[in-house]
């Protein structure tokens, strides 16, 4: 069975029907809990791909890169490993795996030349000496050997740690050039882990805080190229764009999609008050979800499509309230220290991610939707505008450096506050939106 | 002494406009602008400075009646030197017809991008509402908002957050009206 996808490629899967010896009824699979706040990472054997050692050396190495960098894994280095299995259907040595701790076991071989790869993987739970799950093949546009790589370890994580995956991902962000006077910002889009960019916009004029659309085609995005900030919606296949909102006396900004794309919710000024609209997707009819003289801003979708969280000053400072789509009275859910901000309902529903501003410090934070276990998992001088992975499992957000000189750069942050890590990339960016796990 | 006084106090002295304290007044002093230097009669006056029409430019806006007001951390109320310096921009508004105004808000760096998005817009729309009570016609005067995107000062302390929580008033003309 080959799918195939709307963004030039095509990359299939299909379960392997060769000799895979399927699991037996396992009671208790080889799990790791993320929740946890894991101190001892699982251990992981990702020996050598077979097949051609270039393409087969890049496909393992993002495999790896994925595991490990979400803390949870730790991969065994090659020099420690006993077996040498000369083939992909060769027998699994379970006790030289075992002899050097390997819990779970990666087997992959990558196929095929020219314009098509296979690539077909195993895993193995080491210390119950049985595969977990069945074997996968993944046939693909060689130029799409990262995706191949991503939907891999996305079946490793899946299986191993129980969540949904979010690997093979892409997140919109805003480039920073220039002096922090007159920045010039641009939109691009790019893989999970900072490969693959394609711009979006030119530099032309400012654009602010991309959204993208439940199905990653499309992103939201503030632009100033009328003069007047107002909302436009980007097509991302085409890389064309057209407006959404018109200027006349207002100003339109932070659009957000409902989780079923038929909603848009951004923020309408009118004569210095903001208030949050809601807007057919399909129509472009629009009507007020708040009507009150504070700045109401930063809204963001409960996964039902039914509630929405945003930002608002109405008790003075900015704080975080939750409003049904029906309207009604608001309800405050933020009632700590400080100003809070720039808030993200998780895509699993369990938490609200947010911007927390606490004397001269901003934490990026997460609370429970009703308020409740806030915890912060960053601190710096200045952390803001938490965005999702598909899973809910983990938090993109933007770090600015203090100072005339000091650069926005993307970090990440698992829920549990002990995985951070910058996303390696060559320029300054900030406003990541972190798309669908894609089919 | 902040950037935006010296500006006021030209103001006050160029302008005749409505300031807080106008200079004492003074007896008129007949000069002679012609000195004699034995070769002849040299004029030492100022040919420009009776130029018609040179205080009807966007610059002489700026750098003469001052074009911007500060605020407080959050705030966007108006205080005392912000409304002398908005009579000022007022009278000269009214003055010259022909020229449109464009209020433009800004926050400091602390605050997240969207609501400080709309704080800029919640100060430039207190700047419109003063404006239009001192009698210039709304239809002249826009707002929008810049947020945090373009700090007039780039440091990361107080000195330079009170100097971008503002609002720059840009005029230009747009040909209407005398």
């Amino acid at each position: 069975m080959l799918r195939h996808l709307t963004i030039a490629l095509a990359l299939g899967l299909t379960a392997l029907p060769l000799a895979a010896p399927r699991a037996q009824a396992q009671d208790a699979p080889l799990r790791i809990e993320i929740t946890d706040g894991v101190v001892e990472p699982m251990s992981i054997a990702i020996p050598a791909f077979h097949g051609d050692a270039e393409i087969a050396g890049r496909i393992r190495q993002v495999v790896a890169d994925d595991l490990t960098g979400t803390g949870l894994f730790r991969e065994i280095p090659s020099e420690a490993m006993i077996a040498r299995p000369d083939s992909f259907d060769a027998a699994v040595a379970y006790d030289d795996w075992r002899a050097i701790n390997a819990q779970a076991l990666v087997a992959a071989e990558v196929t095929g030349a020219g314009e098509q790869i296979s690539v077909k993987f195993r895993l193995f739970d080491v210390f119950a000496g049985q595969p977990q799950g069945d074997g996968m093949q993944f046939d693909a546009r060689a130029a799409d050997w990262r995706r191949a790589a991503h939907k891999i370890a996305d079946q490793i994580y899946a299986r191993l740690t129980g969540e949904t995956p979010y690997f093979d991902s892409r997140v919109a962000f805003v480039q920073e050039t220039g002096p922090k006077s007159a920045r010039i910002k641009r939109i691009g889009v790019m893989d999970y882990d900072g490969a693959n960019i394609l711009w979006m916009t030119d530099s032309a004029s400012l654009v602010l805080a991309p959204y993208f659309s439940p199905d990653g085609k499309s992103l939201l995005y503030t632009s100033f190229d009328s003069g007047f900030p107002q909302i436009r919606v980007m097509d991302v296949a085409s890389v064309t764009s057209r407006p959404l909102t018109q200027g006349g006396d207002s100003m339109a900004f932070a659009p957000r999609y409902s989780p079923d794309g038929r909603w848009i919710a951004y923020s309408l000024e009118k004569g210095g008050d903001t208030d949050i609209w809601l807007m057919d997707s399909a129509t472009g009819a629009q009507r007020p979800l708040t009507d009150s003289p504070s700045i109401e801003t930063s809204p963001s979708f409960s996964p039902d499509g039914q509630r929405i969280v945003f930002e608002s000053d109405r008790s003075g400072t900015p704080q975080l309230y939750v409003v049904g789509l029906d309207g009604g009275e608001p309800a405050r859910i933020s009632f700590g220290e400080g100003r809070y901000g720039a808030p993200a309902w998780s895509p699993k529903g369990d938490l609200i991610a947010y911007t927390r501003q606490l004397g001269e410090r901003f934490h990026i934070g997460v609370m429970r939707v009703d308020g409740s276990d806030e915890k912060n998992l960053t601190e710096s001088f200045l952390d803001e505008g938490p965005t999702w992975a598909p899973n809910g499992r983990v938090v993109m957000f933007t770090r600015v450096a203090p100072g005339g000189n000091g650069q926005p750069k993307l970090h990440s942050v698992d829920i549990t506050g002990r995985n951070m890590r910058p996303l390696d990339l060559d320029f300054a960016a900030s406003d990541p939106s972190w798309g669908p796990l894609m089919p | 002494m902040t950037a935006w006084m010296k500006p006021v106090s030209a103001a006050c002295l160029l302008a005749l406009a409505a300031c807080a304290q106008p200079p004492a007044p003074t007896a008129p002093q007949v000069v002679d602008p012609y000195a004699n230097t034995g070769a002849g009669a040299l004029y030492q006056g100022d040919l420009a400075g009776g130029t018609l029409g040179a205080e009807a430019t966007a610059q002489y806006f700026s750098t003469q009646v001052g074009d911007t007001v500060l605020f407080g951390a959050e705030q966007a109320t108006l205080g005392a030197d912000a409304r002398a310096i908005l009579a000022r921009q007022a009278e000269w508004l009214n003055r010259h017809q022909n020229f449109s105004a464009v209020l433009q808000g800004h926050a400091e760096e602390t605050g997240t991008r969207e609501y400080n998005l709309a704080l800029g817009a919640r100060r430039a729309g207190a700047v419109q509402e003063y404006l239009i009570a001192q009698g210039v016609a709304a239809g002249r005067i826009r707002t929008l908002s810049f947020g945090k995107e373009r700090p007039a000062e780039t440091c990361s302390d107080e000195a330079c957050y009170a100097q971008n929580r503002r609002v720059v008033t840009v005029v230009s003309d747009s040909g209407a009206g005398s």
